[in-house]
C-alpha cells in the first residue's frame, strides 16, 4: 500500500469496527480528499459518518470536541498542517486541557489529521512542520509516520487513543519514500518493505520509537521525511549511522534514544522544521540531560532554515542528505 | 459623476450613552409590548423570524399579567420553583462575595438580574440535554439541584473540590447534571455545544444541546463557527446570546449590537432566531421551550438573544463605576426578573409578602449551611486543598513517564 492507501485503511477499518468513530473535514467526504486519503469512505460507511465540512478549521476542532464531549470519536482534517492556526485556540485551550480541568469528567478522545511537510514546492503555506507548536502543549500526543505500515497502525493507534492526537502525514511521502534526491525518480512503496501493510487490524503503539537502521558510529534522531535524508546521508558518508524513527514526537519513547545515545556516544538531530525553539531543541536538551557523560561530541542539529519556507529556493531550505552528511561528518570528527 | 474635494474620512467608535454620572439612554433598546409578539409554528422558516429577532418577546405586562400569544401554561408550581432557583441563585452569589472579600475565596462572578434565563431555560431542557454554559450560567446549576456545598468546594479549590483545585472558581462542571465544563477562553463552547448537538444526530438519539454566550463573546469567531455549522447541518441546538448590554467595561455596541440585534445575526446564518426579554421568567421559559421543541423535531436550530442586563459588576475584580452610572441598573426598562416573577405570583393569587420572606431566610439558612459544610472541607485561608501530587493527573488518561518523573522530582523538591 502506499501511504495514502494506509491511512485510508485506517481510517476504513475503524469506522467498521466502532459505531463511534466519525471522519469530516474539507472536501473528506464525497471528494475523498484533495489527496485521496479518505476515498470512497463516504460510500461505504454513509454521509452521517463521513461527510464535507465548511471551510473552518476552527469550526471542525471545536464541533470534533463537542462530539467526543458526546461520546463519539471524531477523526477530522486540516487540508494542510499550514491551516491548523484557526483551530489552535480549540486544540491548545479545550482538546488538550479538557480532561484535566474536568478532572475527567469530559475527555476529547479526537485524532486531527494534517499533511505536513516540504519537499513538494509548496511554498510558504503547503509545506510548514508546525509540530512543536503541539509538542509544547500539555495534553496533547503528536505523532507522524514515516511509512505505510506505521501509518496505518499509529492511526489506529491514535483513534483509539483515550487522549487528543495530532497526526501529521508528511505529505512528501505519501507515494513512496524520499530521501532528498529530488533530481532521482520517485521509488513507489510497492518497492518498499515498509509498504507490505496488513489488510486487517494491527496497530504500533505510541510513545514507541523504531531503530529504522541499526549503527555504532552515531545517533540520528529524525522523524518522517527526514528518516530517509539520514538513510541516505549515512550511506553517502559510508557513517555507520543508528537512525532512530521517533515515531510518536511527544509524549516520546525516550529509552530508545538514550539506549541508542549511549552506544554512540554522538547524536545528530534531524528536521524539516525552522530551527530556533523547534522540536529538535527539546531533544538536544533530552539528550544532554540523559546522556551528558556518554557524549563525545556536540550534539548537532540540522534543521530548516528560520525562515518561511521558500517557493523558489525549495532544495537551498529543505535539510537535504548533503546537509544531514555534512552535521554526521562534522559529529565524527569532534 | 459630480467631481468635488471630498470630505475627510472619520472612524466611528461606538460610545454608551450613559457614563458615570450621565444617566443611560436606553431607548436603543428598541422595546416592545408584552404580548406584542407573534408566536410563529415551531416549524417557521428563519427568513420569517426576521421581525421576531429585531422585536421582542414579552409576557409579563407591567401589572403582572402574562398576556400574549407567548404566555407558557404553567402551573403555579413550577412557577414557584422557579422563583425558589432564582432567589437561591441570587442569595448564594450575594453570600459568595462576601466569602471573596473575607479572602475565602480567590475570585467570583455574580450573575445578578440575569437568574431567569439560566433557571427558566433549565425548566424547559430534559433531563440528558447538555448545556454548554459560559461563566455565567449557574443558574442552570441551581435550578437543577446541585448540591451547594459541592459548588462551594470547587469556589474554594479545597480538599472537597470536585475538580482537585485546578480550575478557577466558577469554572464548574458537572457532567450528570447536563453542564459542561467552563474554560476561561470565551466562545470555545458555542462550537462544541452544537458538535454535540450533531453527535446526537449523528447517533439517532433524542438529546439536545443548549449552548451560551455572552454579548462582548459573539465577536469570538467561534460565535460565528457555531452558527455556520448549526445551520449547515441543521443542528439539534439551542443558541443562547445573553446581552447583558456589557462585556467587562465594553458597552454591546462595541460588539456589533449598535445597528442590528444579535438575534439578526442567526437570521443572517439562515437559523430562526427570536430577541427575548430575559428578564422575564415567563417569557424565557415559552421561548426556550419553543426552540426545544424545533430541535426535537429535527427542524433544527434556534438562536435566542436574551436582553438582560449585567446588574453587578463583571468580577469580583471589577469596579462598574468607572465606567457606566451608579444607578444603572435602577433605570433599566426591563427591571429585576425576581420582582416581576413575584408581582405575577401575587397578581394570580398564588404569592404574598410573607411567603417571599419566609422563602428568602429558608435559603439563606441553606446557603449558610452549605459554606460551613464546604468549608469543613477547607478554604484558601487554611490551605487545605488536594495534594500538589494530583496536578500531574489527568493530562492524558494514563499517566506518561516524563510526568511520573516530574511528580517524582516535586515530591523530592528536585
Amino acid at each position: 500500500m502506499t501511504m495514502i492507501q494506509a491511512l485510508r485503511s485506517a481510517m476504513d477499518l475503524m469506522l467498521e469496527r466502532d459505531s463511534r468513530v466519525i471522519v469530516f473535514g474539507e472536501d473528506v467526504g464525497y471528494f475523498g480528499g484533495v489527496f485521496r486519503v479518505t476515498e470512497g469512505l463516504q460510500a461505504k460507511h454513509g454521509r452521517t459518518r463521513v461527510f464535507d465540512a465548511p471551510i473552518s478549521e476552527g469550526g471542525i476542532v471545536g464541533s470534533a470536541i463537542g462530539m467526543a464531549a458526546y461520546g463519539l470519536r471524531p477523526v477530522v482534517e486540516i487540508q494542510f498542517a499550514d491551516y491548523f492556526y484557526p483551530a489552535y485556540d480549540q486544540i491548545v485551550s479545550e482538546a488538550a486541557r479538557l480532561r484535566h480541568r474536568s478532572a475527567g469528567d469530559f475527555t476529547a478522545p479526537i485524532t486531527i489529521r494534517m499533511p505536513c511537510g516540504g519537499g513538494i514546492y509548496g511554498g510558504q503555506t503547503h509545506s510548514q512542520s508546525p509540530e512543536v507548536l503541539f509538542t509544547h502543549v500539555c495534553g496533547l500526543r503528536t505523532v507522524m509516520p514515516s511509512n505505510p505500515y506505521d501509518a496505518k497502525g499509529l492511526l489506529i493507534s491514535a483513534i483509539e487513543c483515550e487522549d487528543p492526537v495530532i497526526f501529521l502525514e508528511p505529505k512528501r511521502l505519501y507515494n513512496g519514500p524520499f530521501d532528498g534526491h529530488h533530481d532521482r525518480p520517485l521509488v513507489p512503496w510497492s518497492k518498499h518493505p515498509r509498504g507490505e501493510v496488513p489488510e486487517g487490524y494491527y496497530t504500533v503503539p505510541l510513545e514507541s520509537a523504531a531503530v529504522q537502521r541499526i549503527g555504532s558510529d552515531l545517533t540520528v534522531l529524525a522523524y518522517g521525511t527526514m528518516v530517509y535524508v539520514a538513510e541516505a546521508a549515512a550511506a553517502e558518508t559510508g557513517i555507520d549511522a543508528e537512525i532512530v524513527d521517533l515515531r510518536s514526537l511527544w509524549p516520546l519513547d525516550l529509552d530508545t534514544i538514550v539506549e541508542s545515545v549511549k552506544k554512540t556516544g554522538r547524536c545528530v538531530v534531524v528536521h524539516e522544521a525552522t530551527r530556533t525553539s523547534g522540536f529538535g531543541a527539546e531533544l538536544t536538551a533530552l539528550v544532554q540531560e540523559h546522556c551528558f557523560f556518554h557524549l563525545e561530541a556536540p550534539i548537532e542539529r540540522v534543521t530548516g532554515w528560520d525562515t518561511p519556507y521558500p517557493h523558489a529556493q525549495e532544495w537551498a531550505y529543505f535539510p537535504g542528505p548533503g546537509r544531514v552528511g555534512a552535521a554526521m561528518r562534522r559529529a565524527m570528527e569532534a | 459623476m459630480p467631481q468635488h474635494d471630498p470630505r475627510p474620512l472619520r472612524l466611528h467608535v461606538p460610545e454608551p450613552s450613559g457614563r458615570p454620572g450621565r444617566p443611560t439612554d436606553f431607548s436603543y433598546l428598541h422595546l416592545a409590548p408584552a404580548g406584542a409578539a407573534p408566536q410563529p409554528p415551531i416549524q417557521v422558516r428563519a427568513a420569517d423570524t426576521a421581525d421576531l429577532a429585531a422585536s421582542l418577546v414579552r409576557v409579563l405586562d407591567d401589572e403582572g399579567r402574562a398576556v400574549g400569544p407567548w404566555a407558557p401554561q404553567l402551573d403555579p408550581g413550577k412557577l414557584r420553583a422557579g422563583l425558589r432557583a432564582m432567589l437561591a441563585t441570587r442569595i448564594f452569589d450575594a453570600r459568595m462575595l462576601i466569602a471573596q472579600r473575607q479572602k475565602k475565596l480567590s475570585f467570583y462572578m455574580q450573575c445578578l438580574g440575569e437568574e431567569a434565563i439560566a433557571v427558566a431555560h433549565s425548566m424547559a431542557l430534559r433531563e440528558g440535554d447538555m448545556c454548554f454554559p459560559s461563566y455565567r450560567q449557574q443558574g442552570l446549576l441551581i435550578a437543577r439541584g446541585v448540591p451547594l456545598v459541592e459548588l462551594i468546594c470547587q469556589l474554594l479549590s479545597n480538599e472537597a473540590d470536585p475538580l482537585k483545585g485546578r480550575q478557577l472558581p466558577v469554572m464548574y462542571s458537572r457532567k450528570q447534571s447536563g453542564f459542561f465544563s467552563i474554560s476561561g477562553n470565551l466562545a470555545t463552547q458555542f462550537i462544541q455545544a452544537v458538535g454535540w448537538a450533531m453527535a446526537s444526530a449523528i447517533k439517532g438519539d433524542t438529546k439536545i444541546a443548549s449552548g451560551w454566550i455572552g454579548d462582548g463573546s459573539t465577536a469570538e469567531p467561534d460565535f460565528h463557527n457555531a452558527l455556520t455549522f448549526a445551520h449547515v447541518y441543521r443542528a439539534p441546538v439551542i443558541l443562547n446570546v445573553v446581552n447583558n448590554q456589557w462585556a467587562i467595561s465594553t458597552f454591546q455596541a462595541i460588539a456589533g449590537g449598535e445597528r442590528a440585534t444579535f438575534a439578526s445575526r442567526g437570521v443572517g446564518a439562515g437559523i430562526a432566531s427570536l430577541r427575548v426579554d430575559g428578564n422575564d421568567f415567563l417569557a424565557v421559559f415559552a421561548a426556550s421551550q419553543w426552540a426545544a421543541e424545533r430541535a426535537r423535531h429535527n427542524l433544527g436550530p434556534t438562536l435566542i438573544e436574551w436582553v438582560t442586563y449585567r446588574a453587578g459588576a463583571h468580577s469580583t475584580s471589577d469596579d462598574p463605576s468607572k465606567y457606566r452610572p451608579a444607578d444603572d441598573w435602577q433605570r433599566f426598562p426591563l427591571g429585576d426578573p425576581v420582582a416581576r416573577l413575584e408581582r405575577h405570583l401575587e397578581a394570580i393569587g398564588e404569592w404574598s409578602a410573607q411567603q417571599g420572606e419566609q422563602l428568602r431566610s429558608d435559603i439563606e439558612a441553606e446557603v449558610i449551611a452549605a459554606q460551613k459544610a464546604a468549608e469543613r472541607h477547607g478554604t484558601l485561608l487554611d490551605g487545605r486543598v488536594p495534594s500538589a501530587d494530583t496536578i500531574f493527573e489527568d493530562v492524558y488518561a494514563q499517566m506518561p513517564a516524563h510526568l511520573r518523573r516530574q511528580r517524582e522530582q516535586l515530591r523530592s523538591g528536585a
